[in-house]
């Protein structure tokens, strides 16, 4: 049990990497890595909405999708329940932890869109995982996220110094940098987990 | 049929019931936020430069309004800025004067001592041996790391170094912050004298790095009647309360370093000659 969990966590944080290797979120991936502490920002708050998603998303498929044979409505019923889960969690938020709420700032709102968050609800269900190992690919592949995007924030730092042709200037060599990157975690794919 | 159905009904229901918990949650969530915030932020210009020291002009209307902040902080906006934020609150404003940043360095012709290749970045060169390209240690280098803090598009290189554009200067000093040299600095936007130099090495310090360097010579606090400009620590500085732009200080500087013209707008008056 211990065993296949950490296998799924590992397999999410490095191997199956959301951004690297499923290029999953690469909107705010590429929106919010210019500066190491907002992309740290965005990166906690992606992994505690994925972890919150996919309990529920889990909970909605397997006691009403399924009973009424509508999976084929996932999408579209996870992309609602994320939603107003984020918007909940916000409210939440902003009443009891204000501190939490100013940290995560305009991140939370904008993580309901977030192709990553509906990915990991949809990817649960696809590899049929239990509660608990939802729950611990949500939270692994949102550390996964966190760790991609702080990386990455680290290497657009140092490339805003760099003397860049011109016509390369800004997002185009931040694109060609973040292939060098996701080719770096092609190296994990290798390894065989478990 | 019946799936379709099914399908809408489930839909419908799950929509709503998200709904009502929604709105029941915003009422239970609910945060009191005081109504002159939003008017207070509409005042403001919405750059979010943090030139009044808050993250944001939102942040810093938060703090207007408990009372940790007062009105006329932000630079940006300006004068009509703060007015608008007054009658919010319905307080009477100062008017403030207007500041803009100043590059105190007009030293083109500044001596190297090395050639550097390194990051082309002002606090990258300043952490090398021997703290940057420049004899001088107190001018500025010219990398332009000021460009990338203006949010106003107010600052440019030009002959190497650094420029302020006052019309577009909000006087936010998000350059001076991030300058390693601590050149720039907050003078009036009606300032027409300027001492457009850094150095605060002794006179033959001053000579090997530069040819237009302030010296100290101090013949500027001797011609001066209004008691407004002084050598302080090797440098003349200018106390703008006092200071009615006469420009008998500029007549009299040897180095041609102090400008009867507002050095902003040509800054070729003072180029070595």
């Amino acid at each position: 049990m211990i065993g296949k969990l950490f296998t799924i966590a590992l397999s999410a944080i490095l191997v199956e990497n959301f951004i690297f290797s499923q290029f999953l979120g690469i909107c705010p991936f590429m929106g919010v890595s210019k500066k190491p502490n907002t992309a740290l920002g965005m990166g906690f708050a992606v992994t505690f909405v994925m972890t919150l998603a996919s309990a529920a998303t889990w909970a909605v498929n397997q006691y009403l999708l399924v009973p009424l044979k509508l999976e084929y409505m996932q999408t579209v019923a996870f992309i609602l329940v994320i939603a107003a889960l984020v918007q909940l969690v916000e409210m939440f938020l902003q009443k009891s932890v204000p501190a939490l709420y100013q940290a995560l700032g305009i991140y939370l709102p904008l993580i309901t869109t977030n192709c990553a968050v509906l990915g990991v609800a949809l990817l649960n269900i696809q590899k049929g995982y239990s509660f608990l190992e939802s729950v611990v690919y949500g939270f692994t592949g949102g550390l996964g996220f966190l760790l991609a995007i702080v990386l990455f924030s680290f290497v657009r730092e140092r490339i805003d110094h760099c003397d860049c042709p011109k016509a390369f200037r800004g997002f185009p060599i931040a694109l060609i940098a973040a292939g060098l990157v996701a080719l770096a975690f092609m190296g994990f794919s290798g390894m065989s987990i478990g | 049929m019946e799936g379709i159905l099914y399908a809408v009904l489930v839909l419908g229901v799950m929509g709503l019931v998200f709904g009502l918990v929604l709105a029941v949650a915003s009422r239970i969530f609910a945060v009191k936020t005081d109504e002159r915030l939003e008017p207070l932020v509409e005042a403001l210009p919405g750059a979010n430069c943090g030139g009044c020291g808050f993250s944001g002009c939102s942040a810093y209307a938060q703090a207007v309004l408990d009372g940790k902040a007062k009105v006329g902080l932000c630079a940006a906006g300006g004068d009509a800025a703060t007015q608008q934020m007054a009658k919010v609150l319905g307080i009477e404003a100062e008017t403030a004067q207007r500041q803009v940043a100043l590059v105190k360095c007009s030293g083109y012709d500044a001596k190297v001592k090395g050639y550097y290749d390194g990051l082309q970045d002002c606090l990258a060169a300043t952490k090398v041996a021997g703290r940057g390209p420049l004899v001088c240690k107190y001018g500025c280098l010219g990398f332009g790391t000021c460009l990338s803090a203006c949010k106003f598009d107010a600052i440019h290189i030009e002959n190497g170094r650094a420029k302020v554009d006052p019309e577009k200067c909000t006087g936010c000093m998000a350059c001076a912050k991030v300058c390693p040299r601590n050149v720039i600095v907050p003078v009036p936007y009606s300032a027409d004298i300027v001492v457009a130099c850094n150095s605060k090495s002794k006179g033959p310090a001053t000579l090997r790095g530069c040819d237009v360097g302030c010296v100290g010579c101090s013949k500027c606090e001797q011609v001066c009647s209004y008691d407004a400009i002084h050598v302080e620590g090797n440098l003349a500085m200018i106390d703008y309360d006092k200071c009615v732009s006469c420009g008998l200080c500029a007549d009299a500087c040897p180095r041609h370093l102090i400008s009867d013209s507002n050095l902003r707008h040509d800054m070729d008056l003072v180029a070595p000659r």
